[in-house]
Order: C-alpha cells, then structure tokens, then sequence
C-alpha cells in the first residue's frame, strides 16, 4: 500500500500550454477546410426521407436547392402549416421557380449550365401535389437535372 | 539624449489560445460538413404543344407501379407490399427473353449498339422494357422516394449480377475505374433505368 503514497507527494509541475495555440490552430484549419458556409437559414421543416441507392452530389457550387416543407414550429401562427416552397432565404409560390432558375444560371458560368443540379429538400411528410407542381415548373424552363435529397440508410446485414 | 536600448519585450501569447478558440467556434457555428446525397434523376423535356403523341407502348412491356393516397402499390393490377416491390421488378426486367409463354413479360429485340457487341456478341437480346411509376396528389413524398428507391436498387441488382456474371467483378468496382466506362456503358445499355412518369394526373380519389 504504502508503494503507492509515497509517489504523490512531490509537486506536480504545471503543464505548458504553450501549445494549446498550436493545437486549437490546427482543428481551425481542418474546419475551414471541410466545411462550407451556410447559405440560407431554414423557415421549413427537414426531415428528409433515407434510401439506400444514393449518390453524391459533387460539386456544391452547381448544386441550387429548393426546400418544400411545413413552417417551422415558430412561424406556424404567421404561416400555418401547410407545406411551403423556400427559395433561398424566403417562402415563395410554384410561380416564382422560373425566375429563381433563371437567377440562378445568371450567377453560374454560361458553360456549366448544363450542369446545374436542383436538389429538391422536401420533408418527409409532404403529398407529391406541391413536389409535382415544382417538377412541372422546372421542365417548362428545361432545368431537368434534378436530386431528390434524401438521408444514406446504412443497411444492416 | 540618448536613451539606453532596452531589449524588445516578449509579446505575451498567453492569449493567443482564446483568440483561435474565438475563430474556432465561430466557424464551427457558420459552417455546415453535410455533404449533399440523394437519387439524381433526369427530368424529361418539355413536350411542345403541338407535337403529335407518341407511339404507344406495348402493354407487356410496361410494368406499372400505381400509388394512392394512402400510400398504397398497385403493381401490375395486384396490390403489394413495398418490401416485395424490388423482387417484382427485377423479374420484369429480367424477363425471360420475350418467349410467348410469358406474354405479361417484356419482349425483346437484338441489340444494334457496339459496347454491348463489343462484350456480349453479336445478336444479343435486350429487353424493351420500362417502368412507369403513377403517384397521386396525395401520396406522400416518403412514400414515393422508397418506391423510386427500390426500382433503383432493383436496376443496380441487375446490373451488378450482371457485371459478375460478365466481368467476375461488381458493378459499384467497374464504375470506380475510369478504364472499364465501355464495361459500364454496355452494362447499362443491356439494363437502362426507363422509369417513366406520367403527366400529374388524379389517381386513386386525391383531392
């Protein structure tokens, strides 16, 4: 037993945190490496649906995103709580998805245009109704591409 | 006049640590890591309005998928569980080579494209077929992403057999290498995902 105490007694040295600098630096830059900037803040319920056969989208500067869902909790007295289309950082009608894409394909390099995907976020509990009304206004203006954002599901073996 | 040259003090960077704490946090705050995935699908052009309609399609060749409001398949006339959704369609897509005993299954004609010549030889019978997936108003998305989801996995089954069958390696590893794109065009060519959708119509009482 005795082994044991007589091990504690000396002083503990203090330890340097000359470099904590060094090392809070690093997870900075691994963080601005991997990540993007948050572009829009959500006004619509997300919870997307998961499937297995998914793929990845690969470049997110060609990648513009239309969200559809319920208000959120706190927007449900102004809104109420049918699905809405959010584009960008406000609602919008089926109506305004003409001149989003058209916005959109402005703001991209003439040559990658072919190459814009629209992700369509849509909440898990929202009817086709609104998400067909969305598609048709998108083949009007020929933006085909599109991605049904959903969750990978890990399939258990 | 002169003043003594004092050595240049240390700049203390004791607080450096809750500077990058500071960066730290507020780019742990603005930023999202998620990377975006999903099922990537094609829409088709708009149909211009005075263009005539198309030849219609063989009735054996179409595997209809109906889904109501409430969520409920209709597959081929018979109503199904999703969970055997995945089944069907591989069997329809596989056929059995457009033989007469079959007559609900697809018909098929030889191939007249050089990858699946290149791989498969000459004559080689592809099947016409297609999928046509009908959703009401009211279905719900969830719904229809696990129904898209599993006549997607029921084509990427397909295709991996047949990559095994053909080329002793799976379909995910024939697409990982750049080398093997006429392997993976053939594949596809033999197996094509033809889902089609119909114009949005009412089905099944939608409101």
């Amino acid at each position: 037993m005795s082994k044991f105490k007589k091990k504690g007694d000396g002083d503990m040295p203090a330890i340097s945190t000359a470099s904590l600098p060094d090392i809070v630096f690093m997870l900075l830059f691994f963080f601005m490496v991997t990540t993007v900037m948050r572009e829009t803040s959500l006004k619509v319920e997300q919870k997307l649906p998961v499937a297995t056969e998914v793929a990845k989208l690969q470049r997110k500067s060609l990648v513009a995103y239309i969200y559809i869902g319920a208000p959120i909790q706190a927007l449900r007295d102004v809104y109420g709580t049918e699905p809405r289309i959010q584009l960008d950082d406000a609602f919008a009608k089926t109506s305004d998805i003409p001149i989003f894409v058209e916005k959109v394909q402005r703001e991209t390099n003439p040559v990658e245009i072919p190459l814009l995907t629209y992700s369509l976020k849509v909440d898990n509990e929202t009817k086709m109704g609104i998400v067909t009304d969305v598609k048709q206004e998108l083949r009007k203006v020929n933006a085909l591409k599109i991605n049904y954002s959903t969750k990978k599901k890990i399939v258990k073996n | 006049m002169a003043r003594k040259k004092r050595a240049p003090q240390e700049i203390n960077a004791g607080s450096m640590a809750d500077i990058a704490f500071l960066l730290l946090i507020f780019f742990l705050v603005t930023t999202t890591m998620d990377v975006d995935t999903g099922l990537l699908r094609i829409l088709p052009p708009p149909v211009p309005e005075n263009q005539e309609p198309p030849p219609p399609v063989k009735k054996r060749n179409v595997f209809e998928v109906l889904v109501n409001l409430y969520d409920q398949l209709l597959v081929e006339g018979d109503q199904m569980d999703v969970s055997q959704l995945k089944e069907k369609t591989k069997e329809f897509v596989r056929g059995y080579g457009g033989s007469d005993s079959h007559p609900n299954f697809p018909e098929f004609k030889p191939t007249d494209d050089e990858e699946v010549i290149k791989y498969f030889g000459e004559g080689y019978m592809v099947s016409k077929q297609v999928v046509s997936l009908k959703n009401d108003k009211g279905t719900s998305y969830g719904m229809y992403i696990t129904v898209q989801n599993e006549l997607a996995a029921a084509y990427n089954e397909l295709r991996n057999e047949l990559a095994q069958q053909r080329f002793g390696m799976s379909y995910d590893d024939l697409l990982k290498d750049e080398r093997n794109k006429d392997k993976v065009k053939a594949i596809k060519k033999i197996y094509p995902q033809r889902i089609s959708e119909a114009e949005p119509k009412d089905i099944g009482g939608g409101q």
